[in-house]
């Protein structure tokens, strides 16, 4: 199973700059969670502290006990092992091909030898999708090509927890669903927890369990993904819908004066954009037939339904409308709202 | 501290506050590198290919240099020498000169110039591709993997050019002193003897081993702290090369000063 990961009252700032402060959340183990935002909030730095790339000022970030702000060089390089990162552009090594690029931490790493080394960098190849490209040079091949093989390689060290930086970027939709849909297979076949940084709504809408999102420096909310899908916050369901009309502006957030001329647009029937109807919580997408089950989905059902009451109604509504009826007799709740 | 702990650029607090945060962020790569390059075995492969390039990339503009470098030197000391009387140590004084000074600096800046360049755009570009963040998070010390290779490539590239530009430049020297002013062979290689000692030629290749280390260390340093995008590293070229420039002019004062003072010049 994968490694929890529980971050509390993390703050990074980069001088007199805050990016983000007092951001506590807690990455269950083996579910797939993703991180909203819009651009510039902060979300890569928010990978690369979790990582100890960058020293957040204050809070925690616990990984099987050690925290990795304030941990040893030692401590660090050793829990860094338990990390697959998956940067947004594959971030592989140019001089070297695909082959060797995977291969990379299984040579630094392990003694095996060279016939199992090239088994395990072949499996994950296919896994991703890239049997037969192993010779290319990253400069070779196409942006998507790239993130898969740094997924490839990131996956070699059976990492606990994996982490995503903007799998979307430059890709097109559906070349983005079928990435997804790698990121749901492998989870099911190693059960590690995956946080997906990203801003694409479709992906935020039907791949993670849980999301959060980052905004005006904070994080402002983070949790089940029906949370998220059915709250009222404008600044979120702006972004869902990915509309001009709300409190994100073009660059940082809207000034009053801004906003009330947006608005007096709009109303004169000005197209803010974006798509109106994003209202729901659409069914989530699950791991190929055939794959093993996920046993994240089973896990967060028990934990999801155990805090169940703490979660905004609509919420609730939509949780328990999901469940079976065997499951809803097993949870001892009913569809009361109807 | 990890070279992206490093790379965190504070918003500039005030100038000398910056400068000296800089500076102090220049000197623990330094020191990284050292250590790296005592304590862990060198990454050989990454090395003799570093050397290589290195070395085809500044021999030819070095030598090129180093005639007419050598040939000014002559006619400058050839002349001046003659005002006061003194023609039969033109020789020597104008190998010292050359070997001590000239040779050097002249190694130090086509090194600069055309290697750390070359090493400065591409860390540089693996920087912004997140190629190093990646690396560290593989648990792979960029320092130890592609720092500290280029760096010793630079020190020994240096010496070896040292070497050449020394010795064309005393060929170039030779040339003009005993054809184009008319001197005379034997007083020219005699005084040699009279004047330089060993000592000369450590201090010669001392200096361009550390020259070949500074150039190496601060093309690295601002190749793995580029600014943003490519512009960001463009700039970074173009400042690691004049910040070496800065710094080799500042060292070599202070190395000459310290050599004057500590090796008594011969005959005294
Ligand atoms: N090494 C750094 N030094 C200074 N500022 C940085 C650094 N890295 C990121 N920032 C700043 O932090 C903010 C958030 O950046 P980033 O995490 O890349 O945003 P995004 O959410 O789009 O991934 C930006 O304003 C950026 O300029
Ligand atoms: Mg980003």
């Amino acid at each position: 199973m994968g490694a929890e990961v529980v971050v509390e009252g993390l703050t990074k700032s980069f001088g007199k700059q805050t990016i983000w402060r007092d951001v506590t959340m807690t990455l269950p183990a083996g579910e797939v969670s993703a991180l909203l935002g819009p651009s510039g909030t902060g979300k890569s730095v928010f990978l690369k502290s979790m990582i100890g790339l960058l020293k957040p000022e204050r809070g925690r970030c616990l990984i099987n006990g050690v925290d990795i702000v304030t941990c040893s060089e030692r401590q660090l390089y050793e829990t860094r092992k338990l990390f697959g990162v998956l940067f947004q552009d594959g971030a592989l090594f140019g001089s070297m091909n695909l082959f060797d690029n995977v291969a990379f931490p299984l040579r630094e790493h392990t003694r095996k030898s060279e016939s199992e080394i090239k088994r395990i960098v072949l499996e994950k190849l296919d896994i991703t999708g890239l049997a037969g490209a192993e010779k290319k040079l990253p400069g070779e091949i196409s942006g998507g090509m790239r993130k898969r093989a740094g997924l490839a390689r990131a996956l070699v060290l059976d990492p606990e927890i994996i982490l995503v930086d903007e799998p979307d970027s430059g890709l097109d939709p559906v070349r983005t669903t079928y990435i997804s849909q790698v990121f749901l297979d492998v989870n099911a076949q190693i059960d590690a927890t995956f946080l997906i940084v990203t801003h694409n709504i479709n992906l935020a809408r039907t791949v993670p369990d849980n999301i959060g999102m980052l905004y005006r420096k904070e994080l402002v909310m983070f949790g089940p993904r029906e949370v998220l899908l059915t709250s009222e916050e404008p600044a979120v369901k702006q972004f869902l819908r990915g509309s001009m009309d709300g409190p994100i502006g073009m660059s940082e957030e809207k000034d009053s004066a801004t906003a009330a001329a947006e608005q007096a647009l709009f109303e004169a029937g000005h197209h803010a954009g974006g798509v109106e109807d994003i209202s729901g919580v659409p069914e989530q997408m699950q791991a190929t037939p055939g794959m093993p089950e996920r046993q994240g989905v089973r896990r967060r059902k028990d934990r999801v339904m155990s805090i169940l009451h703490t979660l905004p109604p609509a919420a609730q509504r939509h949780i328990i409308d999901s469940l079976s009826p065997a499951e809803q007799h097993h949870y001892n709740v009913r569809q009361v709202w109807r | 501290m990890t070279a992206q702990q490093q790379r965190e650029h504070y918003r500039k607090p005030s100038p000398p506050v910056a400068a000296l945060s800089q500076a102090g962020r220049l000197f623990s790569l330094a020191w990284e590198v050292l250590r790296t390059l005592v304590t862990r075995r060198l990454q050989f492969r990454e090395f003799v290919e570093q050397f290589w390039f290195i070395a085809s990339v500044s021999i030819l503009p070095s030598a090129l240099v180093a005639i007419p470098f050598g040939a000014v030197i002559a006619l400058q000391l050839g002349s001046l020498t003659v005002q006061i009387g003194a023609q039969s140590f033109t020789g020597a004084a104008s190998v010292l000169a050359l070997i001590q000074q000239a040779s050097p600096i002249v190694t130090a800046l086509v090194i600069a110039g055309a290697g750390g360049s070359a090493i400065c755009a591409d860390l540089g570009a693996r920087t912004i591709r997140e190629e190093i963040d990646a690396m560290e998070v593989l648990g792979v010390s960029p320092v130890h993997r592609l720092v500290a290779p280029r760096v010793l490539a630079a020190m020994l590239v240096a010496i070896l050019l040292n070497g050449v530009v020394s010795v064309v430049g005393v060929m170039g020297g030779y040339f003009f002193n005993v054809v184009m002013q008319g001197g005379t062979p034997g007083a020219y290689l005699a005084s040699f003897s009279a004047l330089a000692q060993l000592p000369d030629l450590w201090i010669s290749e001392i200096k361009a081993l550390i020259f070949g280390f500074i150039a190496g260390v601060v093309a690295a340093y601002r190749g793995l702290n580029p600014g943003k995008g490519p512009k960001g590293v463009g700039d970074a070229v173009n400042q690691s090369v004049v910040i070496t420039f800065l710094l080799l002019f500042f060292v070599n004062f202070l190395l000459t000063a310290l050599y004057l003072q500590l090796v008594p010049a011969k005959g005294t």
